[in-house]
């Protein structure tokens, strides 16, 4: 697995490797921010801290999550470019993710 | 680059520190065992110990590895006197092993007062006995670095870990031993881990124990996974394994290794530390130190400990570095860190120049450098019930 890192310093965002339809961000977006994903612009429609995921591409209910090249869960609803991309809108393929507050998909809260 | 030194111990391998170990057999003896380390008022006299009162193989095993671990020079042992750990057995193994050892039995002593007194008396000597011990040089290709990642976010995935990653390459190249762990943090990176394994039969090997790592963390209800990891940006278990993943760096994976088993040779290994059998005794990771004295019970002189939401943590043993992957959390918590990795995101560094400078850091801290963690007397340690069945002739090809 090779990671290509573009640096940060112009645009918040980074998109590690070709095939993913998700980008890191670097530094807290706030909604409306425009941003540059490869030569596409992408709007944000809402704030999203640093280490969340944006979707850079139009994702279908269903469809796969791809960061680093790799499938990291599916979609549980359409998803449009430049929208926040975590727990309400994907889940595991493997086994359930918890938070503090609320179960996702059945199993216990890890406290 | 100026050489490593080590403390030469009977079994051939070499320390880098010189830890007096006092060791609680169960719960009961604990307290008696604290106040004899915190009365020694000596950072060289570490406080370790199994809580349990029934006897487990798993808990005896590691605990004759981290005694006889070549960054340790003498034990205490400290029992109740009715408890189940075979501390014979365990006084045996440190004595052969060439380290001054003594066990006090709190019932035999006379209670706490006694026992304490009489701790304190059996630390000093040991301290005596091990001070100023000759130093040799030390190859790199004898230094075992071990790594985890805690209190993981989006942000661990892609700068700490992957500069884990590099440094591990530069390691393994010069013919260190570097282990990476935690099997239930890989799930979802089987195919390309597997397709690392220096033979097909390693491959197999690698594929059986994730396969039991999904079926524990199934049966459990549970993966490893955290409220502080969503909050941090991560969704799922496999996002957050393949960013665990990139620790591991690009060599090809020599070995896969138990809890206790100490790699043959130079080389990348992977730590098993997802319990054998029918799921039992609760988790298989109850916390990060239960891994990383997991890693120190398999030889690591040092552990690469990577963290995006901050973790304070160091451990018993061995120094551990810790790696911060996130800028904020750096700002916040700066006290606390060995090396800043978010200057990745920050754009002011590259993923190669912070491998090289955890590199500088390995080196600087084999040398006899506190750590950020040892500086701040972290000593964390954590051993539970487990069970494990030996690994197969495929598990270790190169053997």
């Amino acid at each position: 697995m090779k990671i290509a890192l573009m640096t940060a310093t112009t645009n918040p965002i980074i998109h590690l490797h070709p095939d993913d339809n998700i980008a890191v961000c670097t530094r807290a977006l706030s909604l409306g921010q425009s941003i540059e994903v490869g030569s596409t612009q992408i709007t944000l429609s809402e704030s999203v801290e640093v280490g969340h995921k944006i979707a850079c591409q139009s994702i279908g209910p269903g469809d796969r999550i791809i960061k680093y090249g790799a499938p990291i869960g599916s979609a549980t609803m359409a998803i449009a470019a430049g929208d926040h991309v975590h727990l309400h809108n994907m889940k595991s393929d493997y086994i359930p993710s918890h938070t503090r507050q609320a179960r996702h998909g059945g199993g216990g809260s890890k406290t | 680059m100026i050489g490593l030194q080590g403390i030469v111990r009977q079994d051939g391998r070499k320390g880098i520190r010189n830890v007096v170990c006092v060791v609680y057999l169960v719960e009961c003896a604990h307290h008696v065992a604290r106040l004899v380390v915190s009365k020694s008022q000596s950072d060289r006299v570490h406080l370790i110990g199994f809580p349990g009162c029934y006897p487990n193989d798993y808990s005896l095993r590691i605990m004759s590895q981290l005694t006889t671990h070549p960054n340790v020079g003498g034990v205490l042992l400290i029992s109740l006197g009715c408890e189940g750990f075979n501390r014979e057995a365990l006084e045996a193994t440190i004595r052969d092993s060439g380290r001054p050892v003594e066990t006090l039995v709190i019932q035999s002593e006379g209670g706490t007062r006694r026992t304490v007194d009489a701790g304190l008396d059996r630390v000093r000597s040991l301290l005596e006995a091990t001070e100023n011990p000759e130093l040799v040089p030390m190859g790199i290709d004898e230094l075992v670095v071990g790594t985890i990642c805690g209190g993981s976010d989006g942000t661990s995935g892609i700068t700490a870990n992957p500069a884990v990653g590099r440094c591990f390459d530069r390691l393994v190249a010069e013919h260190a031993t570097c282990i990476f762990e935690e099997t239930g943090e890989l799930i979802g990176c089987e195919e390309i881990m597997s397709a690392r394994a220096a033979t097909p039969e390693l491959a197999t090997e690698i594929n059986s124990a994730m396969a039991k790592a999904a079926n524990y963390y199934a049966a459990m209800g549970y993966g490893s996974f955290a409220p502080g990891n969503a909050e941090g940006g991560l969704t799922t278990q496999e996002e957050k394994s393949m960013g665990a993943y990139s620790k591991s760096g690009s060599s090809r994976i020599s070995g896969l290794i138990k809890p206790g088993d100490v790699p043959p040779s130079g080389g990348l290994f992977l730590l098993d530390v997802v319990p054998d059998g029918e799921p039992q005794f609760g988790f298989p990771n109850i916390s990060d130190n239960a891994e990383i004295v997991e890693l120190i019970s398999s030889g690591c002189h040092l552990i690469l400990f990577t963290t995006g939401r901050g973790s304070v943590v160091g451990s018993a043993i061995s120094p551990v570095i810790k790696i911060c992957a996130n800028p904020e959390t750096y700002d916040r918590m700066a006290d606390d860190m060995d090396i800043n990795a978010g200057k990745i995101i920050a754009g002011t560094a590259s993923v190669g120049e912070v491998g090289n400078e955890i590199y500088d850091s390995v080196i600087t801290i084999a040398r006899g450098s506190e750590s950020t963690s040892e500086a701040l007397g972290h000593q964390e340690f954590l051993l539970t019930y487990k069970r494990f069945d030996a690994i197969g002739p495929a598990c270790l090809p190169q053997r």
